[in-house]
């Protein structure tokens, strides 16, 4: 069968994939989405759903969770709130130690001069936000701007309103390759299909890097592991997401062993979900006791209470990882019509919307929201 | 031959404070059924009546409070004698509730 040719085709359902095709439609292009599994399959399932600019210092990334929080909204005001379970919940970050409380302040006060709301919150009023605190904890910051959505919904909903937009979608297909013409891609082959087009979107997250290389641009985007424990249904319990403050160096940090640090908050369904570990491992899907033990012991260190419930279960997955913790977004200047999207780390239904933006502002050739430079995916290759 | 150690006759838990017979080897789920009890705990949003569902130790539908813990599952949960048994209204966990 012949596929219909459209201007462009994005490899990957996930939340990044999902809201290109939304911003790419929007924008009156024709639209193809293939993956070769699920909609919300990969690390959109796996992770919380958060969407932060608490954990991120002045630079380009907190220029895009800036630009990219705005754009959530905007979704929630298209789609519907309660379409995306966004929840305006804000996020309290706790130091653990008397030297972390000056550590944050500073942080904070950097944040504070790119646009990032952060009130300090002194020891004594810690557990005004958040009742369950344990009472000798030195201080914190809350940060008001920091959302929440149910990331598989999220990117259904997208992907949905995209798709009435007129986007097609193929589920359970394969990218293996692209045809060029005239030195540009003029087709994308995949699950023995081959769909015309004059453009392919990689936004196929932690595999980023495998589809980047059968696209003929290659990207080094890694899996960096992280398990969440999820704990039996309570009440509401706990009402922002709480983290330590020493997540932030951790997730900067470029050590392959294990990290963690306790990032704790509910859900609407009532259970509390407890992170957040970090290692590479490569794809090992194996459950390190070693990783909840010490997960389970760091969250019951912020919220003793924690002690006596029980853990239901576990999940895990791959966050995409580049060396320089920043993504790929933007043009392949070695392929033209190749586009990468992907390796958003531990941030990407965060920074889902502001990626599809910046996307499909390149696909249309017109001026991005920001500078995308950064982000440019071949910054990695030695030059020459 | 070793022998697993046998609830002697006249074996009891409470549910709910009333005493529940039991056979050995008898789970508190099956144990409450066969006295006629077919719903122990209420959900969680619409407070709707639960009890035994799969009865296999797959669906988290027949949670009960147990010595004061809540969430154990009465099909798993082997009865044994003078064992607290009693309702569990959703979470069990209110007195967390901020």
């Amino acid at each position: 069968m012949r596929e219909p040719a459209t201007d462009v085709v994005v490899v990957g359902a996930g939340i990044v994939g999902a809201a290109c095709a939304y911003y790419a439609t929007r924008a009156g292009l024709s639209v193809t989405v293939i993956d070769r599994g699920a909609a919300g399959a990969g690390t959109t399932s796996r992770g919380e759903g958060n969407i932060l600019v608490s954990d991120k210092g002045p630079g380009p990334e907190l220029d895009l969770a800036l630009l990219s929080r705005r754009l959530w909204l905007e979704v929630a005001d298209d789609l519907g709130a309660d379409r995306l379970e966004l929840e305006r919940k804000g996020g309290l970050v706790v130091a653990t130690s008397p030297e972390a409380v000056g550590e944050l302040h500073r942080f904070t006060a950097a944040q504070r001069s790119e646009g990032v709301d952060a009130a300090v919150v002194p020891p004594e009023a810690l557990r005004d936000h958040e009742p369950h605190l344990a009472a000798d904890l030195p201080g914190g910051v809350h940060y008001p701007q920091d959302l929440q959505v149910q990331p598989v919904v999220a990117a259904a909903a997208l992907l949905g309103a995209a798709r009435r937009l007129g986007a097609r979608w193929e589920p359970g297909v394969e990218v293996t390759g692209v045809e060029h013409h005239a030195e540009a891609v003029s087709a994308v082959l995949a699950g023995g299909r081959r769909f015309p087009t004059r453009a392919v979107v990689n936004a196929a997250g932690t595999w980023g890097g495998e589809v980047a290389t059968r696209l003929g641009g290659p990207v080094p985007v890694l899996p960096r592991r992280g398990f969440v424990l999820v704990t039996e249904p309570l009440p509401r319990v706990v009402r922002h997401k709480v983290y330590s403050a020493d997540y932030v160096s951790n997730v900067a940090s470029d050590d392959a062993g294990l990290e963690t640090s306790a990032v704790i908050e509910g859900t609407q369904g009532g259970t509390v979900l407890i992170g957040a570990s970090r290692e590479r491992v490569g794809f090992d899907q194996s459950l390190s006791p070693t990783v909840v033990r010490r997960l389970a012991a760091q969250a019951v260190r912020l919220f003793p209470f924690l002690a006596d419930v029980a853990l239901m279960r576990v999940y895990r997955g791959f966050r995409p990882y580049c060396p320089d913790h920043l993504p790929v977004i933007g043009a392949d200047r070695r392929v033209s019509g190749l586009f990468h999207a992907c390796g958003h780390e531990g941030a990407g239904i965060g920074l889902a919307p502001a990626t599809g933006l910046l996307v499909s502002q390149l696909l249309t050739g017109t001026a991005p929201a920001l500078d995308p430079g950064p982000f440019e995916p071949t910054r990695f290759e030695e030059v020459t | 031959m070793t022998q697993e150690p046998q609830a002697p006759p006249g074996s009891t838990f409470t549910f709910d404070g009333r005493p529940v017979p039991f056979v050995d080897g008898q789970s508190v789920g099956a144990a409450l059924t066969a006295v006629g009890v077919r719903s122990w705990r209420t959900t969680r949003f619409e407070g709707r009546p639960r009890g035994l569902f799969c009865g296999i130790g797959v669906c988290f539908d027949c949670l009960v409070v147990a010595d004061g813990r809540p969430n154990h599952r009465a099909c798993l949960l082997l009865a044994t004698h003078g064992l607290a048994v009693t309702s569990q209204e959703g979470t069990g966990h209110d007195d967390l509730a901020i």
